[in-house]
């Protein structure tokens, strides 16, 4: 059955303003397979919400426990968004749950809160982002111009950050005492977490910037093929350091989101989310090799671990029956991508 | 139990001085003068309760080594074994740094061997490793008490001073019973730390085990993983499973930062909290009654005090002065008491920051 959404999707999306002109092939493959494999992600959501009404009937299906997944969906999703631009663009990156626990916790240090107290609480917003920026972009020139492999230079932020981190908290919690910070980012509008906006709002312009833009193109052509992408004038290395500035910055953002969720800023803060938004981005047909990817599979990858949480958790089921759920649920993924994939290429 | 030799409490437990050793010596020293038979502890047997144990004696040297102060409760650890070396001016304490690496901290102990320490204190960051490094320093004369993790062998330490994680679950399982006064069908839900860990499991049968004596069980159990985010997950998802709660158990005041804004963002208050470990902001709050938390068990974090002031008495040739029979025991056990509004005042001081 997912074979024939596979071949027979002219999809819309390919539609976009022409930037690369390399991009034709990774293209096609990026149609086909993003709307065929969406459409097994949406079924297996829709299973997971099955179990959940069966199992957990009224305590599943309410407003406030759907809104209670989107926003603990929230913060892993800003992150793989930025991580699907990064594994599009042919690379990996290891360091963004580091760079979002150090992000927590630079918001967080007696002197940024201070400055928030006098200024603005913006400051702990703007600190936070910079800092996860940074991170990104050291990663990028040190992969894009000092042609370290991202796997190493990411694995050396990874450790570093969270050390970082570590030294500037020392290995202490700390909590947010700016008053507006927390009342700004846990209010509501229209019935919905401001998270769950950032969310969306993230996951918007992440789709528009991938499938929209000629910075999206560039992507999919540096990671399908770079030596092509630069014979057709693309600055590869320029972008390659955008990508992992991009992916900084998203650490950045899910960390800000954090301090709102955990009301605390600390250096063990976002340990393993590298793996997870790693899986997630894997799971929504993403290619790990690069050239194709998709940020509603993202999204949808992401809800249906967090949604699997939280039926586990309502039928009060343990942590490692979750573990191997979740295993089982990136194996048939990745199996269901490889065949994808070959038929892509036999085609 | 080798088992509870390798890991140990990670993270986040707490101070207080609830030893029988530490109390009894304090209270010795009050009543030293001349016992006015107020309120009488049962303990003076004999007719004059006199003990001369904390007048200086000779020097002892106290060799000192634990893992990296990773967190709150291993940072306290050490700064209260140096807070109570400094109140005895015939101990000199030899501080080696913290590590979290075997072959360093073993190096260490080959150190003090070396040296020729009277004592060493140590709280091993794997217990089955460094024993054999602590049964030559005991070949080679030295007194060597054990802290919090233990040895896998009886000759490895003259003296052994744990802390009790089924006891945490015991004390928090009781003091719940008697909240709920009867209630049969109370929903209990608990919120453990990393569950492959042995502290952990203990933690749960000892408080499965109390709810049960009382007629109830764990209706609601999730495990987070001792980090601020993970009981922020694990509390959001558990608000949602059980709509109604009367009683929440957090195993750990680290985690507890982020349980406690999950309910505050989720605005649930129909039930009361407590926690586990017993952190300074934690015994804050209870103090200030302002939020769920009503109570925390604690894990003392004064242990390798204790160990201390052991090494001490046993390099003296001294014995423990509330205990009638002679010579410091092979091991004691710490109390994990239940800290509430009524006592937190006595508590408070021996918290450590999380």
């Amino acid at each position: 059955m997912s074979s024939q959404h596979v071949s027979a999707k002219p999809s819309p999306a390919g539609a976009g303003p022409q930037g690369a002109p390399t991009a034709t092939r990774p293209r096609r493959t990026l149609l086909r397979g993003s709307s065929g494999r969406s459409i097994g992600l949406v079924l297996a959501l829709v299973v997971l919400c099955v179990v959940g009404y069966v199992t957990g009937g009224e305590r599943f299906a309410s407003v406030d426990n759907l809104m209670t997944i989107l926003r603990l969906a929230a913060a892993l999703g800003v992150l793989s968004i930025g991580m699907t631009f990064v594994i599009t663009g042919g690379g990996i990156d290891l360091s963004v749950g580091s760079v979002m626990g150090l992000a927590t916790v630079w918001a967080t240090t007696v002197a940024t809160q201070t400055m928030a107290q006098d200024f603005h609480w913006i400051v702990m917003v703007l600190v936070a982002l910079a800092v996860g920026t940074a991170c990104g972009l050291i990663n990028g020139v040190l992969i894009a111009y000092g042609k370290v492999v991202a796997f190493i230079a990411t694995l050396a932020m990874m450790v570093g950050a969270r050390g970082l981190a570590e030294m500037i908290a020392n290995r202490q919690t700390q909590p947010v005492k700016v008053r507006a910070f927390l009342d700004f980012f846990r209010a509501e509008v229209l019935g919905i977490p401001a998270l769950v906006w950032m969310f969306v709002l993230v996951a918007v312009a992440g789709w528009v910037l991938l499938n929209r833009t000629t910075f999206g193109r560039r992507t999919i052509a540096v990671g399908g093929n770079p030596e092509a992408a630069r014979l057709a004038g693309v600055n590869v290395k320029r972008h390659t350091m955008y990508l992992y500035g991009l992916a900084g910055l998203a650490a950045g953002i899910a960390g800000v989101m954090m301090l709102v969720r955990t009301t605390a800023g600390s250096s063990t803060t976002g340990q393993l989310y590298e793996l997870d938004a790693i899986a997630a981005v894997v799971v929504g047909g993403t290619l790990l090799v690069g050239g194709r990817g998709t940020i509603g599979g993202t999204v949808l990858g992401v809800l249906i671990f967090t949604t699997l949480t939280n039926v586990f958790t309502l039928n009060n089921m343990s942590i490692s029956a979750q573990s191997v759920a979740k295993g089982v649920i990136i194996v048939v993924a990745v199996l269901l991508q490889q065949r994808f994939a070959a038929r892509g290429r036999a085609t | 139990m080798s088992a509870r030799l390798t890991t140990s409490p990670r993270r986040g437990l707490l101070a207080l001085t609830t030893t029988v050793a530490v109390g009894a010596l304090v209270l010795a020293g009050c009543t030293s003068n001349e016992a006015p038979q107020a309120e009488g502890t049962a303990a003076s047997s004999a007719p004059a309760a006199v003990s001369d144990n904390d007048d200086d004696g000779d020097t002892v040297v106290i060799g000192f080594s634990a893992p990296a102060a990773d967190h709150g409760w291993m940072g306290a650890i050490t700064s209260a074994a140096k807070a109570e070396a400094e109140k005895y001016p015939d101990v000199e304490l030899r501080v080696a740094e913290g590590t979290n690496d075997v072959s360093l901290q073993i190096s260490q102990i080959e150190t003090f061997i070396n040296d020729k320490v009277d004592a060493i204190v140590l709280l091993p960051f794997d217990g089955a490793a460094l024993t054999e490094v602590a049964t030559q320093a005991m070949d080679a004369g030295i007194t060597v008490i054990n802290v919090d993790r233990e040895f896998s062998s009886p000759f490895a330490a003259r003296t052994t001073v744990l802390g009790d994680n089924y006891g945490m679950g015991v004390s928090a399982g009781t003091y719940i019973c008697e909240e709920l006064g009867g209630n049969a069908d109370a929903v209990v839900a608990e919120i453990a730390g990393i569950d492959s860990l042995p502290l952990t499991q203990d933690r749960s049968q000892g408080f499965s085990d109390a709810l049960s004596d009382c007629g109830l069980t764990v209706s609601n159990r999730v495990a987070a993983d001792f980090t601020i985010q993970g009981g922020e997950t694990a509390t959001a998802n558990l608000l949602q499973a059980a709509p109604k709660i009367d009683a929440i158990w957090n195993h750990d005041d680290d985690q507890g930062v982020g349980v406690l804004a999950a309910i505050d963002s989720a605005g649930r208050d129909e039930f009361f909290m407590v926690g586990g470990a017993g952190s300074a902001n934690v015994m804050e709050s209870i103090k200030a009654g302002d939020s769920v938390l009503q109570a925390t068990v604690v894990y003392p974090s004064t242990q390798a005090a204790d160990g201390i002031k052991l090494a001490r008495l046993i390099v003296q040739g001294k014995s423990m002065s509330d205990l009638g029979s002679l010579g410091v025991p092979r091991q004691v056990q710490l109390y994990a008491p239940v800290v509430t509004q009524e006592n937190v005042d006595l508590y408070l001081p021996s918290a450590f920051q999380s």
